[in-house]
């Protein structure tokens, strides 16, 4: 009893948001200019299937040209960073000042250099999500218990060795850890900037209705944005479970 | 096999340079069980660094086995206080892991799997861990890690085993147990060993010859050689002559410790 009613716990928690916002809105006859009610954006749902079904078919690809970049580097990256203390330590304060910008502000460089479009976006996504995995390898590497370095070493154990058979497969827990967070700033990064600049994708449609004050489509794209960031973030978690389990499990040992 | 002579090591600490070891001098014979106690904090871990390489003495010179040491000795085994054992692989697969590592087995690592896994085999069997081999660490308590992370640092069969208080986390009884079993490895296969401890029983029980260690600067301050017949066994401990010589290094570590 206990344990499906655990199971079902978020979609009841989903129904009620949406049954108490329906109702707020009827109740207090909330202007649909202002906050629409469920109904209304089921509506647009229906009225503007075939340009939300494409244009977040955009989102969804751009997000993840953006992502697929950020792992690719941020992997790379962190190895790189991770490898040795010296880089660590020069190369943070950039790192940090670089994630401290505000990806928005970068949008219209990015337009400067690559014109109006899914490049930028696909950018500004790579940009925003690519610091966490970066953060995670080189932390991952960078925390190798030294007992177990030396144990390896006193073995003649190269840089490298110590690396592939203890760094790497040690930093992947923090790595697909990081991909839950990094998928979900993609999501952010493509949006910001197909609001700013694009002609396509969820973010543009988004400013278009808001521009011809059709709320009911503007939250329409809202709620396509959180299920396919439920979605994608679904997808990480479920990858992370399956290539690191035994970091999990090892938590759950009273051995441990 | 193991000679330092008149070792000294400074390192750079927060309000200067720190002098962990002053005119240590050291020797240790091939196949010798040595112990080295101390109070805390004197400098036996930064010894066994010294001996096996991975760090440089600031004055004087450590050679291992006839030769010089420039570099890590590439050929030695160590143990920890924790097991240290990597959780992403099985019991075996970590034992397995120095011969990743060390030549000639790594050359062949692929080719021979087979054989080296009879090999942890029957390692696991002699420390009493048979048929835990596909377990995963976390699945084993305390004292069967450490078992196991004995093994690990004996499977490439080392002509030198450094042990940095290996026992200390473990309950009084696994302890002694673990006593006899590296007892017993040890009288099987005639490595040489550095066991580092607090335990003077430990160290009396186990050792051939036992250094104390002055408190910070550390230095040889004296050598026992212990002389109870092998094997040994656990009733030694209560002996007359067993806890008159635990009295005495008692006595000399308590002596260093107010100097």
């Amino acid at each position: 009893m206990t344990k499906s009613f655990e199971k079902l716990a978020p979609w009841i928690f989903v129904i009620t948001l949406f049954v108490v916002w329906e109702a707020s809105c009827r109740l207090f006859n909330v202007s649909t200019v202002i906050l629409p009610a469920p109904s209304a954006i089921y509506a647009a749902f229906v009225r503007f299937w075939s340009p939300i079904l494409s244009n977040s078919f955009v989102t969804l690809w751009t997000t993840m040209a953006g992502f697929g970049l950020s792992v690719a580097f941020g992997l790379f990256l962190g190895l790189v960073v991770g490898w040795s203390r010296t880089i660590y330590r020069g190369f943070y304060p950039v790192m940090i000042g670089f994630n401290s910008i505000p990806k928005v502000a970068v949008v219209p460089i990015l337009v400067m250099w690559f014109g109006i479009g899914e490049v930028p976006a696909i950018l500004t996504a790579f940009l925003i999500s690519f610091f966490p995995i970066v953060v995670n390898v080189a932390t991952g590497l960078a925390t190798i218990e030294p007992e177990l370095e030396d144990v390896l070493r006193a073995l003649g154990a190269s840089k490298l060795d110590v690396m592939r058979k203890v760094g790497i497969p040690r930093s992947m827990p923090y790595f697909f850890g990081s991909l839950k967070v990094a998928i979900t700033l993609a999501f952010v990064g493509t949006v910001v900037s197909e609001t700013v600049a694009a002609n396509s994708g969820i973010g543009f449609l988004m400013s278009q209705a808001g521009a011809n004050f059709q709320m009911p489509l503007v939250f329409a794209g809202l709620i396509v944005l959180a299920v396919e960031g439920i979605l994608m973030y679904a997808a990480t978690a479920w990858l992370e479970q399956r290539m690191t389990g035994w970091a999990f499990r090892a938590q759950g040992s009273a051995a441990g | 096999m193991i000679e330092l002579d008149n070792i000294s090591l400074a390192y750079a600490g927060r309000t200067g340079p720190v002098l962990a070891l002053e005119g240590t001098s050291l020797s240790v014979g091939q196949g010798e069980f040595a112990a080295v106690v101390g109070p805390s904090g004197c400098g036996k871990s930064t010894l066994m660094k010294l001996v096996t390489g991975l760090i440089k003495p600031t004055t004087g010179t450590v050679s291992v086995d006839g030769a010089q040491v420039h570099g890590p000795v590439k050929m030695a085994g160590m143990a920890f206080q924790n097991a240290n054992l990597l959780p992403w692989r099985t019991v075996t697969d970590n034992i397995l892991l120095p011969l990743e590592i060390v030549e000639p087995y790594r050359s062949h690592f692929r080719a021979k799997k087979d054989e080296y896994r009879a090999r942890v085999e029957n390692l696991l069997s002699i420390v009493g861990l048979q048929g835990f081999g596909d377990r995963y660490p976390w699945e084993l308590s305390g004292g069967m890690q450490q078992r196991a992370s004995l093994c690990r640092s004996l499977i490439h069969e080392p002509k030198l085993l450094m042990l940095d208080e290996p026992f200390a986390a473990l309950d009084a009884f696994t302890r002694e147990e673990l006593w006899c079993v590296l007892r017993d490895v040890w009288q099987r296969l005639n490595f040489t060993v550095i066991l580092v401890t607090h335990d003077l029983r430990e160290a009396v029980f186990l050792a051939d010859t036992i250094h104390v260690m002055s408190a910070r600067p550390g230095r040889i301050i004296d050598t026992r050689t212990v002389d109870f017949a092998r094997p040994r066994d656990l009733d030694v401990c209560y002996e007359r002559e067993f806890t008159d010589l635990v009295h005495v290094l008692r006595n000399k570590i308590a002596e260093v410790r107010k100097a």
